[in-house]
């Protein structure tokens, strides 16, 4: 293994970078989503069209993405905000794991409507 | 009989690299033999530290294979499958020369979070009374028993890319003594372990609760540390 | 830097990291809900278009979001690009303002 992964393999290192690099996508990704809103506002024939883009299977696995992001984000804050808030228990490596099971469940529920 | 492929990182503050030796392979090895032979048996110019060798200083701490551990607690076995070991200088320290670091800034961190008790009673007034188990003592327990080995500073990346974070260890103290009811100077601490340098800059790794050898939990102290602040905070106490 | 200032943004953004636990939670499965019924846009437009009750639920969401997205890429600045100081926190509430007007605009287009 990479040196540098070596020291860096446990739950909690990767439940952050998750947490981190969900947060800098998402990010990224809200200004967009709120500029394709708000063509609603005086641009409605632009948003039908970039409406019918979306309909595309690459955009459909976008939004797919999407969804599993702001879930892996959201668990992943809950989870920090028990690590941060409650009392200290032995189970809070656990947590990890939850998290990302639960983003999962979240993003498949999203898919399987597709 | 076996031998070990080791590569030892050999150098000082201007750099280094890393350099091979073979060193015969026994039963029950620890990592700390492992170096000491090498020092006494090929190269006595080899610097690295150690003292009690029993795990109760932690002077022995070092990387091994890429994870800062004790060598005179870790077994051969336990960290080398293939037959090769590889040891280098704590992370995040200054390097002195080949595996021994600079200890001042861990300690000089451990002063800046105000780590030392400060009592308000002199020897005129009756003990303190602390129930050991009130939940302040018992949160002090919990963290009490560092003893200032560097592993979880070397293990933080928060250390590595914040040169003015002050570090798990430093603020796991700080967290005794604020959690410590004899101790009189919470507000003056709180303001030491607060803000960008402090508390707040812990994201949660867990790399320090996952390396240190005394099973202490930083991390918990940290997100104590943390509402305490902004508990203060919110008071205009801050 | 003071440490006040840092203890309550802190504050701010494990407050605001609350109230969006329970807006996404109201907003995932609303897009859960969507997919599964198979709405198209228009759908979905003559459904909250003039729907207060959404209005204030999403002007509520989009306030926990302009607090909390820029406190959250304060610490991805200054540890991973190494940029502290005034200059960062400027930006970041450029930032803040640009995303509170983006996302007013797209609040009236969807619900006014």
């Amino acid at each position: 293994m990479n040196p540098a992964l070596r020291a860096r393999n446990h739950p909690g290192y990767w439940a952050f970078l998750v947490h981190r690099v969900s947060g800098i996508l998402l990010a990224l990704y809200l200004p967009a989503h709120f500029w394709v809103l708000g063509l609603a506002l005086h641009q409605v024939a632009r948003l039908d069209a970039f409406l019918r883009w979306t309909d595309q299977p690459l955009v459909r696995a976008g939004e797919w993405g999407l969804v599993l992001l702001l879930a892996a984000h959201f668990t992943g804050g809950l989870r920090l905000l028990a690590l941060e808030f409650l009392a200290w228990r032995e189970w809070h490596k656990a947590l990890a794991a939850v998290a990302a099971g639960v983003s999962l469940a979240l993003a498949l529920a999203f898919a399987l409507a597709l | 009989m076996s031998t070990l492929k080791l590569r030892v990182w050999r150098g000082g503050p201007q750099g280094g690299a890393f350099q091979s030796f073979e060193v015969p392979r026994q039963a029950s090895q620890s990592v700390l033999d492992v170096v000491t032979y090498v020092q006494r048996s090929i190269d006595p110019t080899l610097a690295y530290r150690f003292a009690c060798r029993v795990g109760m200083c932690g002077s022995c701490a070092m990387t091994v294979n890429g994870v800062a551990r004790w060598t005179c607690r870790t077994h051969v076995d336990r960290v080398c499958a293939d037959g090769r070991l590889e040891l280098a200088p704590l992370a995040n320290l200054p390097v002195i020369r080949d595996l021994v670091t600079d200890m001042r800034e861990f300690f000089d961190k451990w002063a800046r979070a105000r780590g030392r008790f400060e009592g308000r009673r002199t020897r005129r007034d009756d003990f303190e009374r602390v129930a050991p188990d009130s939940e302040p003592r018992r949160q002090v327990d919990a963290a009490i028993e560092c003893i200032g080995c560097g592993v979880c500073y070397s293990s933080c990346d928060v250390v590595a890319w914040n040169p003015d974070y002050l570090g798990p260890a430093a603020l796991n103290r700080a967290w005794t003594l604020l959690r410590d009811v004899r101790d009189g100077a919470r507000l003056e601490r709180l303001r030491a372990v607060a803000g960008d340098a402090g508390c707040h800059s812990c994201h949660t790794h867990l790399s320090c609760s996952e390396r240190c050898p005394k099973h202490i939990s930083p991390t918990a102290g940290i997100a104590g540390l943390k509402r305490a602040a902004a508990a203060a905070a919110l008071k205009g106490e801050l | 830097m003071s440490t006040r200032r840092e203890a309550l943004l802190w504050a701010a953004q494990r407050a605001s990291a609350a109230l969006l636990a329970l807006c996404v939670v109201v907003h995932l499965a609303t897009m859960i809900y969507a997919a599964h019924s198979g709405l198209g846009a228009a759908q979905i437009l003559e459904r909250t278009r003039g729907n207060v009750a959404w209005l204030g639920f999403y002007c509520v969401f989009l306030l926990a979001v302009v607090v909390h997205v820029p406190i959250g890429l304060r610490a991805v600045l200054s540890e991973w690009l190494g940029w502290r100081g005034a200059a960062r926190d400027w930006l970041l509430a450029a930032f803040a303002a640009g995303l509170a007007w983006l996302g007013a605009r797209a609040i009236l287009g969807v619900f006014l």
